[in-house]
């Protein structure tokens, strides 16, 4: 509980700074609103205006600014209003409606799960392979690094095309370009974990004479364990990541991904930024989840 | 070449390719280890005791010469796991209790279950271990980790104990208690022991037979047969004989350091 009061004291702050944001970056608009109700607004006319900063309009007009923060569609809405749109879009709609967020989410959600397993899977069969096999760290690991260095909104569109002509649609597109994401902290954190016992301990299992299994499940994979928890939770969230990324370019109605897309395409401001707070929320509690496994896990080995 | 000898050593050569050069890690060592010998290796670092003592192990390959172990070569002896290895540090695994890391040789050689349990236990109380089983490494303390890591190399009763300075990092009280219970260990288990030391009390107090070895190359300066009896006392070490040899052990390290 020592920890409570900095940590409001940082989101106080946060608040504080995004609350002063608002006002120039939606000073333009309110003073064009408010003219045309029939204020007098200094300069005159919306393009007399347009190259002023946001700044210097507020503290000529500083009677408008409480309007920057209650406007349709704000440039930035302020937090109060990104708050109701996640109350009125998670508490008040039914799960079942296509505006709940809840709704949504668990779209993503499914993704993001369904890749991480995935991708974890692959990342950790890979890390087995690149331990292992002389040939396979030389050629696998330089193409793992060459494929994160592709920009995923690049190959998000290719991956569903190429899945969907030969039939493959819904989850599993999304699932694949989140699990592309998250694989590779895996494969580098178990690589690492895999090798981190010491020359005295391979020494040893090889003075029993210990087969290459034995030495891979009873010392290598209890060895890495603290190594792969460090890359799950990378891999988690970027699994969120991937499976939104792959809602983006597609077109998808649905997912938080869809509700960011369809928030542009007609200027909701409120609806993108509840949608980002959301996956932003998902994100930490999938972390948390991740964390809270690790610290059981690794305590019951005695490892934390 | 009596055929008592355990380990038998001929002109034994290592030379390890490094990038400055050729190393002569070992040059010319012949030795026999008669069973029931308690041999130790005494020498500044760099002489080639462990290298020597993992040559044995079948860990490093012989350039030149010959080694053999039960009568075969270091590897086969390793496959036939023929002895137990005791490094510097204890190198329990964190994740498996006192028991469990003392019974991971016998899962890896595949004892059976109840084999392995009354296993365990015994060794366990051969290194005045009971009642610790449930314990995990950290709830102990240096001394008794080192314990455990020999009765994890005495679990599967192999004839011989090769031990790297396992009481190199404890200190001397530690040391001294526990230097008397691996002698009462030998002298129940009739193991025969190599020992790697930079400890001359040590190497003395242990021995029946003292391998004084020096630097570049690596080689054995002096063999000295100890004239202590069998049974010793802590006390034993302010008698003349031990004194005698404890002399004999600092000469044969000075001649080694006479050509630097």
């Amino acid at each position: 509980m020592k920890s409570f009061l900095p940590v409001l004291t940082v989101v106080a702050a946060i608040f504080a700074l995004w609350y002063l944001a608002v006002i120039p970056m939606n000073m333009h608009a309110a003073l064009t609103t408010a003219e045309r109700g029939g204020a007098v607004i200094s300069p005159e006319g919306a393009a007399a205006r347009r190259d002023l900063s946001g700044i210097s309009l507020a503290a000529n007009n500083s009677e408008h600014i409480a309007s920057t923060f209650n406007q349709d569609r704000p440039r930035l809405p302020a937090p109060h209003q990104v708050a109701r749109e996640l109350w009125d879009t998670t508490v008040e709609k039914k799960i079942t409606s296509k505006r709940s967020l809840v709704f949504h989410g668990w779209i993503t959600l499914s993704a993001t799960l369904l890749g991480f397993a995935i991708g974890t899977g692959l990342g950790i069969v890979l890390a087995i392979g690149i331990v292992h096999n002389r040939a396979m760290d030389m050629s696998v690991m330089p193409w793992a690094i060459a494929s994160q260095t592709i920009p995923i909104l690049a190959i998000a569109p290719m991956i569903i095309v190429v899945l969907n002509s030969v039939g493959v649609q819904g989850l599993l597109p999304k699932a694949i370009i989140s699990a592309y994401l998250s694989f590779f902290p895996v494969v580098v954190g178990m690589v690492k974990g895999l090798r981190s016992p010491d020359h005295m301990q391979l020494d040893l299992l090889k003075t029993y004479n210990a087969s290459n299994a034995q030495g891979f499940w009873k010392l290598r994979l209890p060895a890495s364990m603290p190594y792969l928890f460090a890359s799950l939770k990378i891999g988690i969230a970027a699994s969120l990541v991937g499976a939104i990324v792959g809602e983006l370019p597609t077109g998808a109605i649905r997912g938080l991904g869809a509700r960011m897309l369809t928030g542009s395409y007609y200027g909701q401001t409120i609806q993108i930024w509840s949608a980002l707070l959301a996956a932003a929320i998902v994100a930490a509690g999938l972390v948390a989840i991740v964390t809270l496994i690790q610290r059981v896990t690794l305590r019951r080995m005695g490892l934390s | 070449m009596t055929s008592n000898a355990v380990i038998q050593a001929k002109n034994l050569d290592l030379t390890f390719q490094t990038n400055d050069g050729p190393v002569h890690a070992l040059k010319d060592v012949s030795l026999d280890v008669e069973a029931g010998d308690f041999v130790s290796f005494i020498g500044p670092s760099g002489c080639g005791k462990t290298t020597f003592l993992r040559c044995i192990a079948g860990l490093e390959n012989a350039t030149g010469g010959t080694l053999s172990v039960n009568g075969m070569t270091p590897d086969e002896a390793r496959r036939n796991r023929a002895y137990g290895y005791v490094f510097q540090a204890a190198g329990l695994y964190p994740w498996r209790t006192i028991g469990g890391n003392i019974r991971l040789p016998l899962e890896i050689m595949g004892y059976a279950k109840s084999d392995q349990e009354t296993r365990v236990r015994e060794v366990m109380d051969l290194v005045d271990l009971k009642g610790f089983e449930k314990k995990y490494p950290w709830q102990l303390s240096g001394g008794m980790q080192q314990r455990a890591s020999i009765a994890r190399a005495l679990a599967f009763d192999a004839d011989i104990l090769l031990m790297d300075e396992p009481f190199g990092a404890l200190d001397e009280i530690v040391r001294d208690h526990l230097n008397e219970q691996l002698l009462a260990l030998w002298a129940r288990t009739n193991k025969t022991i190599g020992f790697v030391t930079h400890s001359i009390p040590e190497a003395v107090y242990l021995s029946t037979k003292i391998v004084v070895m020096s630097p570049r190359p690596g080689r054995i300066t002096d063999v000295i047969d100890s004239p202590l009896p069998k049974e010793r006392p802590l006390d034993i070490r302010d008698t003349p004989e031990f004194i005698e040899v404890a002399h004999r052990v600092r000469d044969g390290l000075r001649a080694g350091h006479l050509d630097d």
